[in-house]
């Protein structure tokens, strides 16, 4: 049987199989991408990132657990942990905070490995959450890497990004500073029974109360990304992250955080900035695609004699990067 | 098409609570290149054939110090075949008495480890299995 149409019918095997093609970029995995799009563009992305050890996969845990009791939502989880820059291994360890979600067929748990991207997602992420979609989840936690300053990449792909923090980890310059804080719609500060609490959210609030609502343009590869009228914004139209407080090993808090995150999902509705989010991703997509597939056809045009002749030339520094370039492609175009 | 990593689920079913082995087999598949799902400790049968299934991995490890081995291993494969998954590859790892090994072999466990058996020679054995290099 046709593996997007069992994916469709919620067969779990077709699900399955067509994640492993995606995540490794395969023909049929594009082509069940091409087949299932218009069975896209439904589900909630939830990312969830911050540091390693703040407890990202036991939020996520117990989200998924809110989502399916209050809700009956059908949750998907995709969890993305580092590979290894030497070997190319990974220990994914994430399912292990999870264990409370097994024997519920209505979740879903997909561990990914990061496989050298830096962004705190791996290259196939968004790909794979839209097989999820696809596939009739309601609500799809993506969870990042342990992430640093700048793995920002999830606030691109997610309706909804929360950052977790512990107490005790940095000062309120960290918090000033640009980066992870700043791709925040909600503020988790988990492990609020920790000492340091109140220090971590009065410097977070801090933050927060000196910050001013600025339009959120994504820089990429240093080109800006969003090509449409500016629009005037005031205060309603703005979204003014919240700070809550959790302990997610005892689900403490995780209501309240699941009542923001459908706060945020009101505000995203009604003032339009859901739709221009999906925007933003779709055109990302989009431009990484076409990005790839123009470059890998002009390899195919080429006779790896030029590009390993030329590429010599550079290395033995008789013609610059930039120089090649511009002759290679004035030959083709 | 590009093949992607080995994915492995390495998993530890039974009561006893001795992690120490399948983690050092987790570790060095990693070092070996592979991409290991590791579940921690207690898993059940069904929720390592549900693991195996969501991860969609080509061989699953078990590590077994409880005795438990003939009841365990048996179950896994029947739940792994009823999700569809029957090129699912598995290995085990543990204290196995030696009249077990055949019989076990015979079930469709791909390798036996006991104490003192080497890391490299698991991944050369399931680089073998899997056909992969």
């Amino acid at each position: 049987m046709n593996l997007s149409q069992a994916l469709l019918n919620q067969n779990r095997l077709a699900l399955t199989r067509l994640l492993t093609q995606v995540e490794n970029n395969t023909e049929q995995g594009r082509a069940a991408l091409n087949a299932l799009f218009p069975h896209t563009g439904k589900a909630h992305l939830i990312g969830v990132t911050g540091a390693p050890g703040t407890g990202k996969s036991t939020l996520v845990n117990q989200l998924a657990l809110y989502y399916r009791k209050e809700h009956d939502f059908r949750v998907a989880i995709l969890a993305v942990d580092p590979s290894s820059p030497f070997t190319g291994g990974a220990v994914l360890g994430d399912r292990v905070r999870m264990r409370d979600l097994s024997g519920d067929k209505n979740v879903f748990i997909r561990s990914m490995a990061s496989r050298g991207s830096l962004g705190g997602l791996a290259q196939s992420t968004s790909a794979m959450v839209q097989l999820f979609d696809a596939a009739n989840y309601d609500v799809i936690l993506v969870e990042t890497v342990g992430a640093g300053q700048a793995e920002v990449d999830i606030a691109k792909l997610a309706h909804t990004t929360l950052v977790v923090e512990a107490p005790g980890l940095g000062d309120d310059i960290q918090a000033i500073k640009a980066g992870i804080l700043e791709i925040a719609d909600i503020l988790v500060i988990n492990k609020a029974d920790r000492p340091g609490v109140e220090h971590t959210e009065r410097a977070l609030n801090g933050m927060l109360e000196l910050s001013h609502p600025t339009r959120r343009i994504f820089q990429h590869h240093g080109r800006s990304m969003v090509i449409e009228e500016e629009k005037v914004y005031d205060q309603q139209n703005t979204w003014i992250p919240e700070v809550k407080r959790t302990i997610a090993k005892e689900g403490y808090g995780i209501a309240e955080l699941g009542e923001a995150i459908a706060r945020h999902v009101d505000f995203l509705r009604e003032s339009d900035e859901w739709s221009r989010q999906t925007r933003t991703q779709l055109q990302v997509t989009f431009d990484t695609l076409l990005r790839e597939t123009l470059f890998n056809r002009f390899l195919d045009e080429l006779s790896p004699q030029v590009y390993a002749d030329t590429l010599s030339q550079i290395v033995k520094r008789e013609e610059s990067p930039w120089g090649a370039v511009e002759s290679l492609l004035k030959t083709f175009l | 098409m590009s093949e992607g990593n080995i994915r492995v689920l390495v998993a530890k079913p039974g009561l006893d609570g001795h992690d120490r082995g399948a983690k050092v087999v987790a570790r060095a598949l990693r070092d070996a290149g592979m991409e290991v799902i590791y579940t921690g400790l207690r898993q059940t049968p069904e929720m390592i054939a549900e693991a195996a299934l969501q991860e969609d991995v080509d061989i699953i490890g078990i590590s077994i110090l409880s005795g438990a081995h003939m009841a365990l291993v048996p179950r896994i494969l029947e739940l792994t075949k009823a999700n569809g998954q029957e090129d699912v590859k598995l290995f085990l790892g543990g204290i196995i008495p030696d009249e077990d090994i055949t019989e076990l072999q015979k079930m469709g466990v791909s390798g036996v480890y006991g104490p003192g058996a080497s890391t490299e020679d698991i991944v050369a054995d399931i680089r073998k299995i899997l056909k992969r290099a």
